[in-house]
């Protein structure tokens, strides 16, 4: 997996420049040409048009609607800035951009220790390995839908499991979904338990291109178990890592579903996220100009981040991408 | 050093203490929905909860199937499901050959746009979509459930990857031997491709099974409502019958659980590609 992904930019640059130079390479081969490039535009014109009709379109007129005062049914009208300056002064938006921010602060490294941690041991030759990487693996496939009742329903005050585990152990009750305080977090833990699979995945596709004899010769130099991990395992795992924080990074600042399913911004909106206040203003409200605007931060956020640790991955030395 | 000596302390490795209760925690969510999809309702309103149904009852499902249209909706996510697939093979895998294999102006620039749609999220998508969709007269119909499904930019990529690692000598004497392009492409490199086509409908099948946001988005008439929007709405209205909603969530994943543990290998090599979408 790492090496298509990293071999991706090449291929990229590789087609890029292909047509250029062999238009000036070889101009006499007119005769077969249109027949060429119409067999090549035929095998890839209706996925493109479908990919392209769905996103680039899309984003773009997005960029438009965000500049009007729009709600979807009567005409639109220009505003110029005025949504993106609006944003700046709704405390609502300010305050789902804070949750979002705190979730995202809580799973990123949540999500990347775990894996980590989880792909060592599940690397390991021990019995059982069957079993647990099933049970790990398996939330993976539950939708987010099924994901939010089931969390409902373990999380309940009164009939899931989870207050009763306390009981049990002589904890006191939580509130959980129902507490202000302790919403947002418990979101972290479904997403995790949602999320934390496909890191161990990547992490364990990553250790099993450790060339062995690199290990086997840390050990030969009197390497002990730790000593090899954090020489020989860490930098192997960092390419990946700078990856999986990216990936996660836009899981957790694009999160959506999960709110819906579960909290719907409950309680006294201690769970509006960006996105899901997004969600609320251009469906509920129909201030689909004003949603636009905000679409438009969150991907100016998300960038901005992606950014940031693609430049930490390049100054600390990790060749990413 | 922790882990040796724990070793020699105990009869096992150390990392199955991590490792039990880790996959415990994972799996017991899951088994308890099933468990409780099967709880009279006396059960359910048990305090303290209960883990064990005390009798299997099948009230839960019976509820479900009087008080929902969940057959409707199993229907149409699978009508979206199949379609997504079966189109997602087809167009992925000619896109993915023609940037390949075949030559033309634009290839380069045609896939680096698709490429970088990758970077697009969705909330950039939803409200203008939306509004596509309802002036073609998508919404409230299934296809707005699948045609953000028809075909995907990882998808091209993936099956572009593949195509590339295949070696060209044997199309090339299929070409010399007379066949087309498309016959080149159908007999000769499609039988080849099968892992990657797995791959990718493992993919498909997980985004369209499972997607909420563009149903939830672009459909609001209960015959057109897929099982996720489904089980979504149901939960509003059927608040505290859990044996009702538990069985609707079996329902809603015991198939891609089964094939999760049916074909694991497959799964665990689509989340490890999938990783490339992003």
């Amino acid at each position: 997996m790492t090496a298509t992904q990293v071999r991706a930019p090449d291929g990229l640059g590789a087609g890029e420049s292909t047509p250029a130079r062999r238009r000036r390479a070889k101009p006499p081969r007119s005769r077969r040409t249109w027949r060429e490039q119409l067999t090549g535009w035929g095998f890839v014109l209706p996925a493109s048009v479908i990919v392209v009709g769905l996103s680039v379109f899309p984003a773009g007129w997005a960029f438009v609607i965000s500049r009007q005062k729009a709600d979807l049914i009567s005409p639109a009208e220009n505003v110029g800035w005025d949504n993106y300056r609006l944003i700046l002064d709704d405390p609502n938006a300010l305050e789902a951009a804070k949750h979002t921010l705190l979730f995202t602060a809580l799973f990123v490294p949540t999500s990347i220790v775990a894996g980590i941690l989880l792909a060592v041991a599940l690397n390991r030759p021990l019995r059982f390995q069957w079993f647990y990487r099933t049970c790990i693996f398996v939330p993976f496939v539950a939708s987010a839908a099924a994901t939010g009742i089931l969390a409902n329903f373990v999380f309940d005050p009164t009939y899931g499991i989870a207050d009763n585990l306390l009981r049990v152990l002589g904890l006191p009750q939580q509130g959980f979904l129902e507490d202000p305080n302790q919403a947002m977090a418990v979101l972290v833990l479904i997403c995790l338990w949602g999320e934390v699979g496909f890191n161990v995945v990547i992490y364990l596709a990553a250790l099993q291109s450790i060339p062995n004899d690199v290990v086997e010769a840390a050990v030969v130099d009197g390497a002990g178990p730790i000593s090899v991990f954090r020489y020989v395992t860490m930098p192997e795992l960092a390419p990946v890592t700078v990856f999986t924080a990216i990936w996660q990074t836009i899981t957790a600042l694009q999160l959506f579903d999960l709110v819906y399913t579960t909290t719907k911004g409950q309680p006294g909106d201690a769970t509006v996220t960006i996105v899901y206040y997004l969600y609320r203003q251009a469906f509920e409200l129909f201030h689909a100009g004003y949603g636009s605007a905000l679409a438009y931060c969150v991907f100016a956020v998300t960038m901005v981040f992606t950014g940031l640790l693609v430049w930490y991955a390049r100054r600390s030395g990790t060749e990413a991408f | 050093m922790a882990v040796a000596r724990a070793r020699r302390v105990l009869p096992f490795s150390g990392w199955h203490l991590l490792l039990m209760p880790t996959a415990l925690l994972f799996a017991l969510p899951l088994v308890w929905m099933v468990l409780s999809s099967f709880m009279p309702a006396g059960d359910i309103n048990h305090y303290p909860p209960r883990f064990w149904p005390s009798r299997i009852s099948f009230a839960g499902y019976t509820g479900l199937f009087q008080d929902s249209d969940i057959l409707r909706w199993l229907l149409n996510t699978t009508i979206v499901s199949v379609i997504a697939i079966v189109a997602h093979l087809v167009l992925c895998s000619l896109a993915g050959y023609g940037f390949a294999r075949l030559r033309f102006v634009g290839r380069g620039a045609a896939f680096f746009l698709i490429v970088a749609t990758i970077m697009v999220p969705i909330q950039l998508l939803m409200i203008p979509t939306f509004v596509m969709f309802s002036r073609l007269h998508l919404t409230n119909s299934l296809a707005a459930a699948f045609v953000p499904w028809l075909a995907s930019a990882f998808g091209i990529f993936l099956m572009r990857q593949f195509f590339l690692s295949l070696p060209v000598e044997l199309e090339e004497a299929a070409l010399l031997d007379g066949c087309n392009r498309l016959q080149v492409f159908w007999r000769i490199v499609l039988p080849l491709a099968k892992p990657a086509l797995a791959t990718l409908a493992i993919f498909t099948l997980l985004g369209a099974w499972n997607d909420l946001i563009w149903p939830l988005i672009a459909i609001n008439n209960q015959d057109s409502f897929t099982l996720q929007l489904g089980l979504a709405n149901f939960q509003g209205v059927r608040r505290t019958q859990w044996q009702l909603l538990m069985a609707g969530n079996v329902v809603a994943t015991l198939p891609l659980l089964i094939g999760f543990v049916v074909a694991q290998k497959q799964f665990v090599q689509t989340m490890t590609f999938s990783g490339l979408k992003g």
